[in-house]
């Protein structure tokens, strides 16, 4: 561990020795979770999400697999096997409704955890390949999701498919071949159910296998924190275990607590009744939405309505739905601030808390008919969007006057709980008093 | 470089957007969107007092016998239940020797294979088999019902908003097109064959009132069987049929939260307590 203070393994037990001399996984489990992980003493709650996050995944992963024994990938059968899952597997109700709402909690607590990146700065140096890694994860996620939702066989399930695949029928020229090949077909059939549940099977773990590097990444400078500043020295940090280990078991309590609520309750309440509904292709829609996770990315792709001389409007959609995640890699680069934390950029936040407005009524707009005003209000929110990542924050970085930061972890938690004794350390910080090489 | 390329990239995309609003806003204000007659004069569901309403509501399975009795000699001759099994009925009261002879005696076969000739046939229904469907296919279907197939009822009420009352209000929501309707929208009086009902998303369908007389089932348990009661009995029969496992649902859900609920305490005095010495001493 790249800690100098990090504590080293040292096996008290015979078999735990013998174990670590052959394959050192005790020693790595120590390192990555253990009380040989050194982590800043301040972690406030929105640090809880990144092991909710991982619990979201070992849900899906675990409720998935116990559904694909009862599953059948095949257009003729598919709906009627879910439906027999949830009728007649014991307790395949609460496998089914445990993946679907697992689906919908994964995105909550990732899309709050990417929330804490983006606030507390957990995208810059020297974490900019934390940062990468998780946006990787986020893509494979939407992927993942994507396809789960076809599997069902559902109305949406189909409709969803069909416009999704679609997008790719926007390219010129080489559009439609990508979309038949992807599709395996000229419309979803067998042949793209069967592959959509094959990868659905497969990227999970390759998203675990992510996860995985998005974990070493992280322990090479170890964990943020919500003042910035950087950990320096041990008395700024506790061991991960027994400290975050604690927090984060009350954290796992609070989320399945909700979660349950959801799916005992309301198990249908985020899914669209449409997808009761078997496929089929000769009938559309009404409405044809894709889950709310996706609302805001929909908003953007549907508001693009006019052509950009030979470019036309549904191409311009496709790009910009893209541009709207794959600008998200840029993000270290673009916001050069050298200081971290949103609570000590005054103007940052102000933009920062718009930001998070304007994504919700995307969200809102996403979800919504394809008809006015929604569609304006998409257009007007969107160009927030990009402007805000691609023109705002560089200059907010740029002109910003940062509040003044404390010396240290420590110190900043002393301040908070009002505690006298080297207050003379306090005043006079300057605005930038850590070394950064951010940008 | 990043950043030049990020601010034009920003100024393409936010430009072109509110280019489009603009273009948009002009086009809504010059012409504004017609209203339609759907967006008029579609209705929500009634609100209808269920017994499984609320996070802890239970069925009322004498109602859910009843409402079988309705769907068994109204609704059973157009639509399929292909989701549900005769064993099934088990879940509403029936006990096996009951289920047996409903299977019995229901009015549609089951198709099957004769075991003397290998030519195709129908038997009579036993516990184990689905509900057998009216209409051999689909095609059978339209062509028997002007040209609209009746759709599955097994996952009816989940299928629809608020599905158990869009049910109840559909039944019990036919009417005659209003005059108001027919003097703004001139073009959509209802067609021929097709019948006006506001819960119904385009206002018309296939569907005659399937409910029209009072007493048109005789219930066995002595309930008055007015066209509104047979109506939400048959509403919370196919609630059941989407969900047959709501109440067991429910009862694993209040046990869960209370568990977690108290585990949760726990957690979060084990955290208070392992750090109490650093929010202590710090």
């Amino acid at each position: 561990m790249s800690f100098p203070w990090a504590e080293h393994y040292t096996p008290k037990h015979p078999a735990m020795q013998w174990i670590d001399e052959k394959l050192p996984l005790p020693r790595l489990v120590y390192n990555a979770i253990g009380a040989g992980y050194p982590v800043p003493r301040n972690l406030n709650y929105f640090w809880n999400f990144g092991v909710l996050a991982g619990l979201a995944l070992v849900i899906q992963i675990v409720t998935g697999v116990i559904m694909a024994m009862h599953y059948g990938a095949n257009t003729l059968v598919a709906f009627g096997t879910v439906e027999q899952t949830m009728r007649d597997v014991n307790a395949g109700w609460l496998m089914r409704y445990a993946h679907a709402n697992g689906a919908s909690f994964f995105f909550i607590v990732v899309y709050l955890h990417i929330f804490r990146g983006l606030f507390y700065g957990s995208y810059k140096a020297p974490r900019e390949m934390v940062w990468l890694l998780g946006l990787v994860i986020f893509l494979l996620m939407m992927a993942t999701a994507f396809m789960g939702y076809v599997l069902p066989w559902g109305q949406m399930s189909y409709w969803g498919a069909k416009v999704i695949t679609g997008l790719f029928g926007a390219i010129p020229v080489v559009g439609e071949p990508i979309q038949t090949w992807l599709l395996g077909g000229f419309a979803p059939g067998n042949a793209s159910l069967n592959r959509f549940f094959s990868l659905h099977f497969l990227l999970p773990f390759v998203i675990a296998g992510v996860i995985i590097l998005h974990i070493w990444a992280l322990h090479i400078p170890g964990s943020s924190n919500p003042t910035g500043v950087e950990v320096k020295g041990p008395q700024d940090t506790v061991p991960f275990h027994p400290y975050y280990t604690a927090k984060d078991g009350f954290g796992v309590g609070v989320f399945l607590i909700l979660f349950s609520i959801l799916l005992f309750f309301a198990p249908n309440y985020l899914g669209h009744p449409d997808n009761y509904i078997e496929a089929n292709p000769l009938s559309t829609p009404a409405h044809i939405v894709p889950e709310w996770y996706f609302w805001p990315f929909y908003a953007i792709l549907r508001a693009f309505t006019v052509d950009f001389f030979f470019v036309p409007a549904k191409l311009l959609g496709v790009l910009a739905m893209f541009s709207a995640i794959l600008m998200l890699f840029f993000l270290p680069w673009l916001d050069t601030s050298p200081v971290r934390s949103g609570n000590y950029r005054p103007t940052f936040r102000k933009f920062f808390w718009i930001l998070i407005i304007d994504v919700l009524i995307l969200g809102y707009c996403g979800g919504a008919p394809a008809e006015e005003p929604y569609v304006m209000i998409s257009q007007i929110a969107g160009a927030y969007y990009f402007a805000h990542f691609l023109i705002i924050l560089p200059l907010i970085s740029r002109f910003e006057r940062p509040l003044p930061l404390p010396g240290s972890i420590t110190e900043s938690v002393l301040n908070r709980h009002n505690i006298k004794g080297e207050q003379d350390a306090l005043p006079g910080m300057g605005a930038d008093p850590q070394p950064s090489n951010a940008g | 470089m990043v950043r030049i390329g990020a601010f034009l990239v920003g100024l393409f995309f936010a430009g072109w957007l509110l280019i489009s609003f603009l273009v948009g806003a002009v086009a809504y204000v010059s012409e504004p969107p017609a209203k339609t007659v759907e967006h008029e004069f579609h209705k929500h569901p009634k609100e209808v007092d269920f017994s499984f309403n609320g996070p802890l509501g239970k069925f009322d399975q004498a109602q859910l016998q009843r409402g079988f009795q309705v769907y068994k000699e109204v609704c059973s001759a157009c639509h399929s239940l292909k989701f549900v099994a005769f064993r099934d009925l088990q879940g509403i009261g029936y006990n096996e020797a009951e289920v047996k002879a409903i299977a019995k005696q229901w009015a549609i076969k089951t198709p099957d294979v004769d075991p003397k000739t290998g030519e195709m046939s129908t038997r009579e229904p036993v516990p184990a088999d689905y509900f057998p469907k009216p209409f051999a296919n689909n095609v059978a279907a339209a062509a028997a019902n002007n040209n609209a197939i009746p759709p599955d009822l097994s996952l009816m009420t989940k299928a629809r908003h608020d599905g158990s009352a869009y049910v109840y209000s559909l039944i019990t929501g036919y009417q005659k097109q209003p005059a108001e309707l027919l003097k703004h929208f001139p073009d959509a009086k209802t067609p021929e064959g097709l019948h006006y009902n506001p819960y119904f998303a385009n206002l018309n369908l296939a569907m005659a009132p399937p409910l029209t007389a009072d007493g048109q089932v005789t219930y066995g348990d002595g309930t008055k069987a007015s066209v509104d009661q047979m109506a939400k009995d048959v509403a919370a029969f196919l609630t059941w049929t989407a969900e047959p496992k709501l109440e067991n649902r429910r009862r694993a859900g209040l046990a869960t939260i209370v568990f977690l609920l108290i585990a949760t305490a726990l957690a979060y005095m084990s955290y208070q307590n392992i750090w109490a010495d650093k929010k202590k001493a710090a």
